[in-house]
């Protein structure tokens, strides 16, 4: 029996996480692994096109109908979907009341402690809220938690920001325990020279671009249905590239701490591949009347 | 005249200090100082109200403790929460010794804990529903209480819970105040902060509450700002300005009510005790309402009288030779007293470490028992309580601010005071060292202190720590035998 492997996705919020991760698992299973999906994210969407369902009851919900989070049963809280997946999401409030960040923790030691990751199983994935906003969302990669983390961005600036913000937040952890970056994972936006800037910002940060996962409308065919790609259509050509990516993350070894990089040098980056332009520091906090103004002047 | 002069003093520090690392040398140098009675702004010698060092043993209280414990807690017609969970609110239930007249749990609450007691899952998603739920249940199975205070706990900051409109709404339905006090223990560096917070909620949710009602006043109505009532304290001192002809419309807070607090606008001038737990209202009822305030201090003859004058100052005639027929009274009462106490206490030496005030209010009365106060600090004191300290102080008097327990020890073993003043937790360390100590914050189990009444107690009480033959007998049997010997040997 294989050592259990324990992955945390993380990425900008909006850029596909779930769904990447879900197709990823899917892929997975398919090929005859033992999954489990935690959702770390208040809105419980990680596991819907696993399980086929709207949402998943969370523990946290669980755990506040039963009183405490003593009172559950693993069974109540686990839910085994496409191809023997298991699903669990972390639940949590809605927007503006209470503590996700708390609701993260207590799921996840309840995991724990009932035993949720048996012997049986080949991997974890932690699919995890966008913006790592507090403590109780870098819970999966703390101590004897997720040991891999996977970052999901794209050729957008603001993506490949939050890339290299993740990567800072990993270092942390990466000295006091054994996390480490396990690579990129780039969700395609279509820009241009996309898979260039990706495998250049994963060399800067010391990693690899895993894979280049391209756009296709069967994703959103599939999510309609409340399904993976690979379940709903397995000989699209798209099913393949999850397979690819599944494929390639069972046999990856290549586990770094990263070397996240300064704002300027991000910036140079985005600037060589022609995303952002040379910074005019003239212009800086001056107003449009102001602009035109000195237009004047000039001509 | 204490024993050690100013360079001594100032020598004593440094000796202290030099335990410390270089940094937290600096820091705590600046809360230790030698007095000097010339000095008019005490932030020419002493820094306080700042941040406690980490790694000291500060015995500082947070800011829930200043706002539940000392102003809310003691309004006895109202039911305090503390919002949070359950520690908070039953490790300081009814241990401030603050008494009250009423029944218990039909129309008083003062000794009684009402907690959310918060679990994980209101962590997670929010106590709001469980607040309203808890006052609802309030509302049935204590139909008389006459308001809610609401009292933060550090969750409810932490996870930013909406308890101003949880507490608007629950007014509308209970037809009684409730009011949402953001006391938060993390906030400020002390109790401090909780002071401040809750007189801004007494002048946001109460005080104007009844602007403008009928009122039947007369010429000599003052309220009693800043006495929690410790062992009755706020009835020794009511008896004196009812004595003189005052009408005492309110109590703050000891024995006090909500309605007594809404009242008090209408006050003709507010008689403040504990300056820095209430300055804060009373300063914003001069300005509003413009009631003046006075300071007063009732610890020991000599300040009583000064004070009841002063206070007497502020009305007619009547008063005023009421007044003094009151200070002829109780003289001879108190002749009495230091007749018999003083040859038993009279040079005794005492160092002082308690909260805001009692550091330099109980001075007098120490002194009117022939008894000196050697040093003297507050917990959670700021500058313009050590301005009024310094000229209470002797020269050359050791003065600390937010004292460390090293510290503390330290100074004890080397002024080698007979008794001294402080608290629970400083109470045994010292009787160990053979030193006897009274706690000034509960007056051990005793009081009340305030007034005359309260001195003939405090003066019994002084010369029962420091008679008690317990100290002299520290040393057991068989080493006093060796020690004996040696003696005869030598």
């Amino acid at each position: 029996m294989a050592k259990l492997r324990q992955c945390a996705i993380y990425g900008k919020g909006g850029i596909g996480k779930s769904t990447t991760t879900q197709n990823l698992v899917a892929a997975l299973a398919e090929s005859g692994k033992k999954v489990m999906i935690v959702g770390c994210d208040p809105k419980a969407d990680s596991t819907r096109l696993i399980l086929h369902s709207k949402a998943q009851t969370t523990v946290m919900h669980l755990a506040a109908e039963a009183g405490s989070v003593e009172d559950l049963e693993l069974e109540d809280v686990l839910s085994v979907g496409f191809g023997g997946v298991k699903c669990v999401e972390s639940g949590g409030p809605e927007p503006g009341v209470g503590c996700a960040g708390r609701g993260v923790i207590t799921a996840i030691n309840f995991l724990e402690e009932e035993g949720a990751y048996d012997e049986d199983l080949d991997f974890v994935f932690y699919d995890v809220l966008g913006d790592v906003v507090c403590g109780g969302f870098a819970m999966p990669i703390r101590e004897n938690k997720a040991q891999e983390i996977y970052i999901v961005c794209s050729g957008e600036m603001m993506a490949m920001y939050a890339a290299n913000n993740i990567s800072k937040g990993i270092v942390k952890y990466a000295n006091s325990g054994g996390v480490r970056l396990a690579g990129l994972i780039c969700n395609s936006r279509n820009t241009d020279r996309e898979d260039e800037l990706i495998m250049a910002l994963a060399a800067r940060l010391g990693t690899t671009m895993i894979h280049f996962v391209p756009r296709d409308n069967a994703v959103q065919h599939a999510e309609i249905r409340r399904m993976t790609v690979i379940e709903y259509d397995p000989k699209h050509k798209q099913a393949d590239e999850y397979r690819q990516l599944a494929m390639k993350i069972n046999n990856n070894t290549n586990f770094v701490i990263p070397t996240p990089i300064e704002m300027e040098e991000l910036e140079d980056l985005l600037m060589e591949f022609g995303i952002m332009e040379a910074e005019d520091e003239s212009i800086v906090g001056k107003t449009a009347a102001e602009l035109a103004a000195d237009a004047a002047a000039a001509a | 005249m204490t024993t050690l002069s100013r360079e001594e003093t100032d020598a004593l520090i440094a000796e202290v200090l030099e335990v410390y690392p270089e940094k937290a040398q600096k820091d705590r140098k600046k809360h230790l100082a030698v007095n000097d009675q010339t000095i008019e702004q005490s932030k020419k010698c002493i820094t306080s109200n700042r941040k406690s060092l980490p790694g000291v043993m500060t015995i500082r209280g947070c800011a829930y403790a200043g706002s539940k414990g000392v102003v809310w807690g003691p309004i006895k017609d109202m039911i305090h929460i503390s919002h949070g969970p359950v520690g908070c609110g039953q490790y300081s239930r009814a241990g401030r010794r603050n008494y009250y007249v009423g029944t218990t749990g039909v129309d008083s609450f003062g000794t009684m804990n009402f907690t959310s007691d918060f679990q994980e899952k209101d962590i997670v998603f929010g106590g709001d529903k469980k607040l309203a739920k808890l006052i609802e249940e309030i509302e049935q199975l204590f139909p008389l209480h006459r308001g809610i205070s609401v009292q933060s706990e550090c969750p409810i900051g932490l996870i930013g819970d909406d308890i101003e409109s949880v507490s608007k709404k629950a007014a509308a339905v209970i037809e009684k105040p409730v009011v949402p006090v953001r006391c938060e223990g993390f906030r400020g560096v002390s109790q401090s902060l909780g002071h401040h917070i809750a007189n801004d909620a007494i002048r946001d949710w109460v005080l104007d509450k009844r602007d403008g009602a009928a009122y039947e006043g007369t010429p000599y109505d003052v309220a009693i700002i800043g006495d929690y009532n410790i062992g009755g304290d706020a009835w020794a001192t009511r008896i004196l300005l009812e004595e003189m002809g005052l009408r005492v419309v309110a109590q703050w807070s000891g024995d006090g009510t909500l309605a007594e607090m809404m009242n008090t606008p209408k006050v003709k001038l507010n008689l403040l005790h504990c300056y820095r737990s209430m300055n804060y209202i009373s300063r914003h009822m001069e300005e509003k309402y413009g009631i003046p305030y006075l300071e007063y201090n009732f610890f020991g003859p000599t300040k009583i009288i000064e004070s009841l004058r002063k206070i007497a100052a502020f009305f007619d005639d009547s008063i005023k030779e009421k007044t003094e027929a009151v200070i002829a009274r109780y003289q001879p009462m108190m002749d009495e007293i230091i007749a018999k106490y003083k040859p038993r206490l009279q040079g005794k030496k005492v160092m002082l470490y308690v909260g805001g005030l009692r550091p330099r209010h109980v001075i007098g009365a120490y002194e009117d028992l022939g008894m000196e106060v050697i040093g003297t600090g507050y917990e959670f004191a700021h500058n313009d309580d050590y301005d009024r300290t310094i000229k209470e102080m002797g020269d050359a008097t050791l003065l600390y601010d937010d004292v460390t327990g090293f510290e503390l020890e330290e100074f004890v073993k080397r002024l080698k005071p007979d008794m001294v003043g402080s608290g629970i937790k400083e109470k045994y360390i010292f009787q160990k060292m053979g030193i006897p100590l009274r706690q000034m914050h509960s007056w051990d189990y005793s009081g009340p202190y305030h007034g005359y009444d309260g001195f003939a107690i405090f003066a019994r009480d002084m010369d029962i720590a420091l008679s008690n033959p317990t100290f002299k007998n520290l040393t057991p049997p068989w080493k006093k035998v060796v020690e004996d010997e040696a003696k005869k040997a030598a």
